[in-house]
C-alpha cells in the first residue's frame, strides 16, 4: 500500500493504478525474424528485481495514462517517476 | 528411527513433565563440501533433502535456510490440499503429491494432521459453471474424485454459504473434490526436517546464499553468510526469491514475485467443516482446529518482496466472505500476513534442470505451493539425483517458455492458485 505522484493528476492511492509490470522492454522490430529464444526473452523472461525496478503504471481508475516509475520493490519506496518516452533517470541502476 | 515418537514415549515423557523431549533435528555447522545443497528450508525444500536421502541415498547433503525452517511460505499459507487441475500433467502432479500427503502422518511418525474434509470450489456465473463441469469430467477422466453439485447440494454441504440468486455473485452450483482437504503447515516442514536430519541431512538456518561459483558452464559451490561450501550439484527452492538467486548465477526466470495475503479471525466453535474456494470473488475460507477462521486473498498486481500487501486486496477479500456469509458480519479478525509467491506466465510451476550444469530449480508455484509439497519435493529429489525429470513433471520444465508447450491453468481453468 503506498502512494503514487501521477504525473497527470497528482498524488493518489495505489488502488486507482494498476501494475504494467517491468519497463522499458523493446517490442522486436522484426517480429517474423526472432528465433524461440527471442521470443520467449520477450514474452516470459524478468528481471524480477528486488531492489530497484523501472516500470510501467496505468492510472487505470483516473486519467487512465500510462507512466514510469522508479521503485524499490524490496520496501515499495518511489523513488522517481517520469512520463511514456522519456528516458529513466540515470542516478538509479 | 532413533526416537520414534509413539503412545508410549508420550507416555514415557508425560511423567517426567515433558523436560526430556530430544531435539528433533541438529544444528550443525557447514562442513566444506557436500553432495549436494538444497537452498531454501521450507517444505518443499526439506521434502527434496528427505526424498534425496531416502530414495536416492545420498547422505552427504545439506539444506541452507536464510532464516528459520518454514518461516517463510510454508508457514504463512492457508494450508489447502487438493488435485482437481484440469490437464493432464497438473492432474499427475498434484494427484501424485496428495497419494502422498494420505500417507505422510505415518511416512514421517510425525503428525501432519492431514484432515480430507473435502475442498468445494464455487461457480458464480455461467461461464464458472461450463468450466467448473468441464474440469470435473477432466478430473474423472484421470481417475481424481470430482463431483458436480447444484445450488441445493451446495447449501446442503455447507448450510452457512448464503444462496439466495439476488446476491451480487450468486452460487449457482460448484464443485466437490473428498479427498481434498488441509493440514498442519508447521507440522508439514517439522516433519521432514525430523527425518531427514535423521538421515545424516545438515540443516542450516540463519544461512544466506550470497553468490553461486560457476566453472563455465557447471556450478563449483556456494557463497554464503557462512563462508564458501563446496558442492556440483545445487536444487534451489527459494519461492520468491527465486530470482534472486538464478540472478546470482546469470540465468532469468519467467517469474514476476508478488505479495499474497491471507488473515485469521479471532477463534470461534466449529461451524465451517470444510473447504470453500471461490475464483469469481477471490475468496477462501476454512476453520482451523483451533477454530480460527482462515481466509485468503488475492495478490497484488506489482512486483514486490516487502511481505505485505495492500489493503484494498483484504478488503475487497472481506467484502467477498461476507455476502457469500453474512453469519461472520460481527467476526473480528486477529491477524493479517502476506507472503511473496513466484508466479510464473502460466500459472504452473518449474521443476527443472537449467542449462548450467549441476543447477536445477523448484520454483513457480506462485499462489499454490502448500498442496504439492511431499510430490515437489520427490520429483525434485528424483530430477537431482539422475539428472533427468520424472515423468511426472517432465512437462513442468524451464524450456516450455521457448517450445510454447505451456501447461495453462491459468486461463484455461480458471483454477485458483
Amino acid at each position: 500500500m503506498f502512494l503514487i505522484n501521477c504525473p497527470f493528476c497528482g498524488e493518489r492511492d495505489q488502488s486507482e493504478f494498476s501494475s504494467g509490470g517491468e519497463a522499458h522492454i523493446v517490442r522486436p522490430k522484426q517480429p517474423t525474424e526472432l528465433s524461440d529464444d527471442e521470443w520467449a526473452e520477450y514474452l516470459f523472461m524478468r528481471k524480477n528485481i528486488k531492489g530497484i525496478q523501472f516500470e510501467r503504471w496505468n492510472h487505470v481508475h483516473g486519467c487512465r495514462k500510462w507512466f514510469n516509475i522508479v521503485r524499490d520493490t524490496s520496501n515499495d519506496k518511489i523513488l522517481s517517476v517520469y512520463k511514456m518516452g522519456e528516458k529513466p533517470p540515470v542516478n538509479y541502476k | 528411527m532413533k526416537n520414534k515418537y509413539s503412545v508410549f514415549s508420550l507416555i514415557k515423557n508425560a511423567l517426567s513433565q515433558h523436560e526430556n523431549w530430544q531435539q528433533a533435528w541438529g544444528n550443525p555447522e557447514p562442513k566444506k563440501e557436500y553432495e549436494a545443497i538444497i537452498v531454501g528450508g521450507g517444505g518443499h525444500g526439506l521434502a527434496t533433502a528427505y526424498y534425496l536421502a531416502k530414495k536416492h541415498n545420498l547422505k552427504n547433503i545439506a539444506v541452507l535456510e536464510k532464516g528459520w525452517i518454514g518461516g517463510g511460505n510454508t508457514g504463512r499459507n492457508t494450508t489447502i490440499i487438493r488435485s482437481n487441475y484440469l490437464w493432464d500433467a497438473s492432474a499427475g502432479l498434484y494427484d501424485h503429491a496428495l497419494k502422498l500427503w494420505e500417507n505422510l502422518s505415518q511416512e514421517l511418525n510425525y503428525n501432519v494432521m492431514f484432515s480430507q474434509r473435502g475442498v468445494m470450489n464455487l461457480a458464480h456465473n455461467l461461464q464458472d459453471v461450463r468450466d467448473l463441469k468441464r474440469r470435473t469430467h477432466a478430473n474423472r477422466l484421470n481417475g481424481i474424485d470430482a463431483v458436480w453439485l447444484n445450488t441445493e447440494e451446495v447449501k446442503k454441504f455447507c448450510p452457512i454459504i448464503n444462496t439466495s440468486p439476488d446476491i451480487r455473485y450468486p452460487v449457482l452450483g460448484g464443485t466437490l473434490q473428498r479427498r481434498a482437504g488441509t493440514a498442519r503447515h508447521d507440522a508439514v516442514a517439522w516433519g521432514y526436517a525430523r527425518g531427514a536430519s535423521e538421515m545424516g541431512v545438515d540443516i542450516i538456518q540463519n544461512c544466506e546464499v550470497k553468490g553461486i561459483k560457476r566453472n563455465g558452464d557447471r556450478v563449483e559451490g556456494l557463497e554464503t553468510t557462512k563462508g564458501f561450501i563446496k558442492t556440483n550439484k545445487i536444487g534451489v527452492v527459494a519461492a520468491g526469491h527465486s530470482s534472486v538467486i538464478a540472478n546470482m548465477a546469470g540465468l532469468k526466470l519467467p517469474l514476476e514475485s508478488k505479495p499474497l495475503q491471507a488473515l485469521v479471525s479471532e477463534p470461534v466453535k466449529p461451524i465451517i467443516d470444510t473447504v470453500v474456494m471461490s475464483n469469481a470473488v477471490h475468496a477462501y475460507v476454512s476453520q482451523s482446529d483451533k477454530g480460527e477462521l482462515v481466509i485468503g486473498a488475492g495478490t497484488d498486481s506489482y512486483v514486490s518482496y516487502t511481505q505485505r500487501g495492500s489493503h484494498n486486496i483484504v478488503e475487497e477479500t472481506l467484502k467477498a466472505i461476507l455476502e457469500l456469509y453474512p453469519i461472520f458480519s460481527r467476526m473480528k479478525m486477529l491477524r493479517q500476513w502476506g507472503g511473496i509467491v513466484d508466479i510464473c506466465p502460466d500459472a504452473s510451476p518449474i521443476i527443472s534442470k537449467t542449462n548450467i550444469k549441476g543447477l536445477y530449480f523448484n520454483c513457480g508455484w506462485g499462489t499454490g505451493g502448500f498442496k504439492a509439497t511431499p510430490g515437489s519435493g520427490d520429483l525434485f529429489a528424483h530430477t537431482i539425483a539422475n539428472d533427468e525429470p520424472h515423468k511426472l513433471n517432465a512437462a513442468f520444465n524451464l524450456n516450455r517458455f521457448v517450445s510454447g508447450d505451456l501447461v495453462d491453468e491459468h486461463g484455461a481453468a480458471a483454477v485458483a492458485h
